[in-house]
C-alpha cells in the first residue's frame, strides 16, 4: 500500500542536512511553506477571527467579506478560522501516525536486521501481511468497530505505515551489519546496544528522516480522505471534514472546497519536494568519489596529450616467414582515431588519442595494454557502440572502403553482426537472462540474413555443434543461468560468427574463464578464424594469448599506440619501454629459455607451449 | 512451471485465510456490546439478549468464527444486520464497478508509464527532467484532490462528462466509458507517477547491461533491443511496483467512488462502516483480500513468464 521502492541513500549526513537544505532552492521553499503552515496552526488561537465551531444561521455559505475573509461554511462557521484550527488537528494526527510508525518500524527493523533469526522471518511476514490490504479499507473496518476517533484511526494507520520504516531500516542494517567496522566494534567488546546506537543508528538516521517527510504527506492525505468520507469526528475541525462540507455544497458555494484542497495540496507537495531535496543533498554529499574518478581520467588524457608528440614504434612487415594471410588486402584501417566523453560541464574527456590500426583480411591482430589503456574503447568505437556520452572525436575508421565514423546509425546497424561481429569479455552478463539460448541465437540471424525461423533454428543448432557444445538441442532450449561460463562463451562465439562476418572483434574473450577452458576457447577461435578467413582484433592484456594466436600486435598505453608490428618482431625486439615491461611481466615466472628462432613461429596446432603455458 | 503456479496459488489461499481470520477476530471481538448498538440505547436488556442470540453473538467467538468460515466457503457471507440483505449479493453486485475502475486504472497506468519511462530513460536530458518533476507532483498530490479537481472542471464547468452515476458495461459501452473515464483518470495519475519512476530506473539499469551492447553488435537495431530485450528485463521490477500500486488503487477507489457516486465496494464499505454493520464490512474485507490475492497471483505468473529464474526459485 505504501510505496517503499524508492531507493534512499544509506549514508549518514556528515554536514548538517538542515544547513545544506537552506542553500537548496526547492528545500528552502518547501521548508518555508511547511514552517508557515505549522506556525499558522500553532498560532491559530491568536490569528483566528472566529471560534472555529461557532455556527451562525445568518452567515450560512456566506461569501468572502471583511467579517469572514474566506467566507463561511454550510453551518455558517468561519472558513479562515477553521482552516487554522484544522491545521492543528490534521498535523497532530499525522504526527501521531508518524510517531507510531517510526517507533514500531525502526525498532522492528533494527532488531530483525541486527539479530536476524525467527524475529526476522516473523516480522518480514507480518509486514507483508500489513501491506497486502489497502490502508483505507482497514481503517474503515476499524472505524466500524471503534467509532469515529481521529486519534485512534491515526494510531492504527501508524501501525499500517510501519512496514515502510521496517523495510528501510532492515535493508540499511543488513547492509552494514557485516561491515568491518561493525565487526571491529563487536570484537572490541562493545555491547550490542552501543553498536546499534553508535554505528547503526547513524547509518539509518538520514533515510528515516527522508522517509518521514513522505510518510507525513501520506498520513495527512489518508486522514483527509477518511474525514472527507464523513467518517471522522464531527466535533473537531480538520481539512478533510472541510473538504467534505465543501464537496456537499459544490454547486452552491464552489470556493468552499477550494481552500482546504489548496492547503492539503500545498502541504503534500512541500513534503514530497522536501524529501526529494534531502535525498538530492545527501547524494551530492557522496559525490566527491565520482568526481575524483573523473579527475583521474582527465589527468590521464592530459598525460596522453602531452605524449602525443612522441611517435609510436612501428616495426616493418617481415616478408620472410610471414603467413600469406597476413599479407592480404587491408580490411580495416583506423587512422588518427580519437574517442572522448562529453562531461556535464561541456568539456570533453579524451580517452583515446590519434590511434592508428591496420587489420588485413584473415589476420589476427592483438590489441594489448593494461586496463584503461583505451584498447576496449578503440574496439567499441570500431563497432560504434561506445557507452553513453562517448563519441568518436576525430579520425577515420575505414572498413572495406567505407568510413564507419561517418555512417548513420541505421547504416551502421547493417554493418554490425553481418560484417563486423563482437565477442565480449564476460560471458554470463552478455546473454539476456530472459530468453533461451536458442532464441538469442536465432533473432539476429533472422534480422541480418532474413531467413525463416526453421532455417535459423537449423543453423543455430549447427553452430552450437560447431563451437563444441556437446548437446546442442539441450543448450538451445536452455536459459543462460542453466549453462556454465565456458559454455556461455561458446554460445557467444557461435552468435558472433553466425552471420559469417569479415571482421571479428574479441574483447578479452578468455579473461573471465577458467584456465583450462581458456585454452579450449582460444583453440576454437583459431579454428573458426582459419575456416572463415576473418580478420580478428583480439583485445587482451595477456601476451601469452598474443603469442598463441596473433599475427600482428599493437600495444596501447594511456589512450595511444606505443608500438606496433608483427608479433614475432615484438617478442624478439620490443623497443618501447612499456612493451618491454609488459613482456617481462608475462615471462617473469616462466623457466628461462632461449630466444625464439626465426622458424619457431607459433604454429596453429599450439606447439609453442613454452608461451601458451604461461598464461596467468 | 506447474509447481511454481501451485506454490503461488497455495500462498495466495493462505494469505486470504490469514487476512480474513485476523479481520474476523478483530471485528467481532473488538466491538464491545454489538447487540446493544444494533437495538439502540433505549432498548431493554431482554431485547439486547434476544438480539444477541438471534445473531448468534452469545456463542464463543471461535464457534462464531467456525460457523462463519464454513458458510463463507460455500459462498454464504451472512446477512446485513440492518437491512437483512445477503452480504454476498451486495458485495458481488458491486465488485464489477470497483474492478472496472481499478483494473482500468492499472492497465492505463501501466501502458502510459511504460511509454513515458522509455522516453525518459532513452532520451534522458530535458525530457527526463520534465518527467521527473511532473512525477514528483503526481506522486505528491492526493488522488482524491485530483478527482475533486476533475469533477469541478470537466463535469461541473465544462459539462463534458456526467458528474455522478454508473452505467454497467453490459448495458452500454459508451455509457460505461463516460461514467468511468474521470474516476479512472483520477486514480491513474498517482499510480503513473510512481510506476514511471520505477520503470525509468530499471530501464536505465537494464540499458547499461552488457547484453544490450552484445545484441546490438549482432546487428539488432537499438529500438528492437529496447522493446524486445530491455523492456522485458525491466518488466520484473515494474510489475512488482504495479502490484503495490494496485493495492493503493483499491484504497483510492473507495474515496473516488464516493466523489463520483459510483455504486462500488467502497460505497457499501462506507455505508456499512458508519452504521457498524459488521457482516457487510467483513464481506468487503473478504472481497478486497480476494481481489488482492488474485491480482498478485496474476502478477506472479507474469513475473515467471518474464524472468525464467523466478520459476525455479
Amino acid at each position: 500500500m505504501i510505496d517503499t521502492s524508492i531507493a534512499l541513500p544509506t549514508q549518514a549526513a556528515k554536514v548538517s542536512l538542515f544547513r545544506k537544505l537552506l542553500t537548496n532552492p526547492t528545500g528552502a521553499v518547501s521548508m518555508l511553506v511547511l514552517a508557515i503552515v505549522a506556525l499558522a496552526a500553532v498560532l491559530a488561537p491568536v490569528l483566528a477571527t472566529h471560534d472555529p465551531g461557532l455556527a451562525s444561521l445568518q452567515s450560512v455559505l456566506a461569501k468572502s467579506s471583511p467579517d469572514h475573509v474566506l467566507g463561511a461554511d454550510s453551518a455558517g462557521r468561519d472558513v479562515f478560522s477553521r482552516l487554522l484550527f484544522a491545521g492543528q488537528f490534521s498535523l497532530a494526527g499525522a504526527l501521531l501516525a508518524l510517531v507510531v510508525a517510526v517507533a514500531i518500524g525502526v525498532t522492528g527493523g533494527l532488531v530483525a536486521g541486527y539479530y536476524g533469526g525467527w524475529f526476522d522471518s516473523a516480522s518480514s511476514w507480518l509486514t507483508g501481511l500489513l501491506m497486502a490490504m489497502p490502508g483505507i479499507v482497514i481503517l474503515l473496518a476499524a472505524r466500524a468497530v471503534v467509532g469515529p476517533s481521529m486519534w485512534l484511526s491515526m494510531m492504527i494507520f501508524g501501525v499500517l505505515l510501519s512496514p515502510a520504516y521496517f523495510r528501510l531500516v532492515y535493508a540499511c542494517v543488513t547492509a552494514v551489519r557485516n561491515e568491518l567496522y561493525v565487526d571491529a566494534a563487536r570484537v572490541s567488546g562493545l555491547s550490542d546496544f552501543r553498536i546499534i546506537g553508535r554505528h547503526i543508528l547513524t547509518v539509518v538516521r538520514a533515510p528515516v528522516i527522508i522517509q518521514s517527510a513522505m510518510v507525513l504527506g501520506i498520513a495527512i492525505a489518508i486522514q483527509a480522505g477518511l474525514e472527507f468520507l464523513g467518517l471522522g469526528d464531527l466535533n473537531i475541525p480538520t481539512w478533510g471534514s472541510m473538504l467534505n462540507d465543501g464537496f456537499i455544497n459544490l454547486y452552491k458555494a464552489p470556493t468552499l472546497v477550494l481552500w482546504p484542497s489548496l492547503v492539503l495540496g500545498v502541504v503534500c507537495i512541500a513534503l514530497t519536494l522536501l524529501a526529494n531535496a534531502m535525498r538530492d543533498e545527501l547524494e551530492r554529499s557522496r559525490g566527491p568519489v565520482k568526481r575524483r574518478r573523473k579527475g583521474a581520467a582527465v589527468a590521464d588524457s592530459a598525460e596522453a596529450a602531452a605524449k602525443r608528440g612522441e611517435p609510436a614504434v612501428v616495426h616493418p612487415e617481415t616478408p620472410a616467414g610471414a603467413r600469406t594471410a597476413s599479407a592480404g588486402e587491408v580490411l580495416l584501417e583506423v587512422t588518427d582515431l580519437g574517442v572522448g566523453y562529453d562531461q556535464p560541464d561541456g568539456s570533453t574527456t579524451h580517452v583515446v588519442n590519434h590511434v592508428g590500426l591496420t587489420v588485413r583480411r584473415g589476420e589476427v591482430h592483438g590489441l594489448v595494454g593494461e586496463s584503461g589503456s583505451g584498447k576496449t574503447q578503440t574496439a567499441f568505437s570500431i563497432l560504434r557502440l561506445l557507452p553513453q556520452g562517448g563519441r568518436v572525436t576525430g579520425g577515420s575508421i575505414v572498413f572495406d572502403g567505407t568510413d564507419l565514423a561517418r555512417l548513420s546509425e541505421k547504416e551502421m546497424t547493417k554493418v554490425r553482426g553481418k560484417r563486423i561481429a563482437y565477442i565480449p569479455q564476460e560471458p554470463m552478463s552478455n546473454l539476456d537472462a530472459a530468453f533461451t539460448i536458442g532464441s538469442q541465437l536465432m533473432e539476429p540471424m533472422r534480422v541480418c540474413l532474413g531467413i525463416s525461423k526453421a532455417e535459423a533454428r537449423k543453423r543455430a543448432l549447427a553452430l552450437l555443434a560447431k563451437v563444441g557444445i556437446p548437446h546442442p538441442e539441450r543448450t538451445f532450449n536452455a536459459y543462460p543461468h542453466e549453462i556454465s561460463g565456458g559454455m556461455a562463451q561458446r554460445v557467444l562465439i557461435a552468435g558472433a560468427v553466425s552471420c559469417e562476418p569479415d571482421l571479428l572483434i574479441a574483447d578479452e574473450p578468455t579473461t573471465a574463464l577458467d584456465v583450462t577452458v581458456q585454452a579450449e576457447v582460444l583453440d576454437l577461435l583459431r579454428e573458426l578464424q582459419d575456416e572463415l578467413k576473418m580478420g580478428v582484433i583480439l583485445v587482451t592484456h595477456n601476451f601469452g594469448v598474443v603469442a598463441d594466436l596473433c599475427d600482428r600486435v599493437t600495444v596501447m598505453q594511456t589512450g595511444r599506440v606505443v608500438e606496433t608490428g608483427p608479433v614475432r618482431t615484438i617478442f624478439k625486439d620490443a623497443r618501447h619501454p612499456y612493451t618491454k615491461q609488459l613482456l617481462e611481466a608475462i615471462l617473469e615466472d616462466a623457466a628461462p629459455r632461449g630466444p625464439l628462432t626465426s622458424n619457431a613461429r607459433p604454429s596453429k596446432d599450439g606447439s609453442l607451449t613454452s608461451l601458451t603455458g604461461v598464461k596467468p | 512451471m506447474y509447481r511454481f503456479v501451485l506454490r503461488r496459488l497455495l500462498s495466495g489461499v493462505l494469505l486470504l485465510f490469514v487476512i480474513t481470520t485476523v479481520a474476523y477476530l478483530l471485528l467481532y471481538a473488538g466491538g464491545g456490546d454489538i447487540a446493544r448498538r444494533i437495538v439502540g440505547p433505549t432498548a431493554s436488556q431482554a431485547q439486547v439478549t434476544l438480539k444477541a442470540s438471534q445473531l448468534g453473538l452469545n456463542r464463543p467467538l471461535v464457534v462464531q468464527y467456525w460457523d462463519w468460515l464454513t458458510h463463507a466457503l460455500t459462498g454464504d457471507l451472512g446477512r446485513s444486520w440492518f437491512n437483512g440483505q445477503l452480504v454476498s449479493t451486495g458485495v458481488t453486485s458491486r465488485v464489477s464497478v470497483t474492478l472496472s475502475l481499478v483494473l482500468g486504472a492499472t492497465i492505463i497506468a501501466a501502458v502510459i508509464s511504460v511509454v513515458i519511462a522509455v522516453l525518459a530513460a532513452v532520451r534522458r536530458g530535458w525530457a527526463d527532467r520534465v518527467v521527473q518533476f511532473v512525477g514528483v507532483l503526481g506522486f505528491a498530490i492526493p488522488g482524491f484532490l485530483i478527482a475533486l479537481g476533475l469533477v469541478s472542471l470537466f463535469a461541473l464547468n465544462l459539462k463534458w462528462f456526467k458528474a455522478t452515476g454508473y452505467v454497467p458495461i453490459t448495458t452500454s459501452f459508451g455509457g460505461w466509458a463516460a461514467t468511468v473515464t474521470l474516476p479512472i483518470i483520477a486514480l491513474s495519475i498517482g499510480c503513473i507517477a510512481s510506476v514511471v519512476q520505477q520503470v525509468r530506473g530499471s530501464l536505465i539499469d537494464a540499458l547499461r547491461q552488457d547484453y544490450v551492447r552484445t545484441l546490438r553488435a549482432r546487428g539488432l537495431s537499438f529500438n528492437r533491443v529496447v522493446y524486445r530485450h530491455v523492456l522485458r528485463n525491466a518488466g520484473g521490477p515494474a510489475l512488482a511496483v504495479l502490484a503495490v500500486q494496485f493495492i493503493g488503487l483499491l484504497g483510492g477507489a473507495v474515496i473516488v467512488e464516493q466523489i463520483f457516486a459510483l455504486p462500488g465496494l467502497g460505497q457499501i464499505a462506507v455505508a456499512a462502516t458508519s452504521q457498524g454493520d459488521i457482516p457487510v464490512v467483513m464481506g468487503v474485507v473478504v472481497a478486497t483480500a480476494a481481489i488482492v490475492v488474485i491480482v498478485n497471483l496474476i502478477i506472479d505468473l507474469a513475473q515467471g513468464w518474464l524472468n525464467p529464474k523466478v520459476r525455479l526459485s
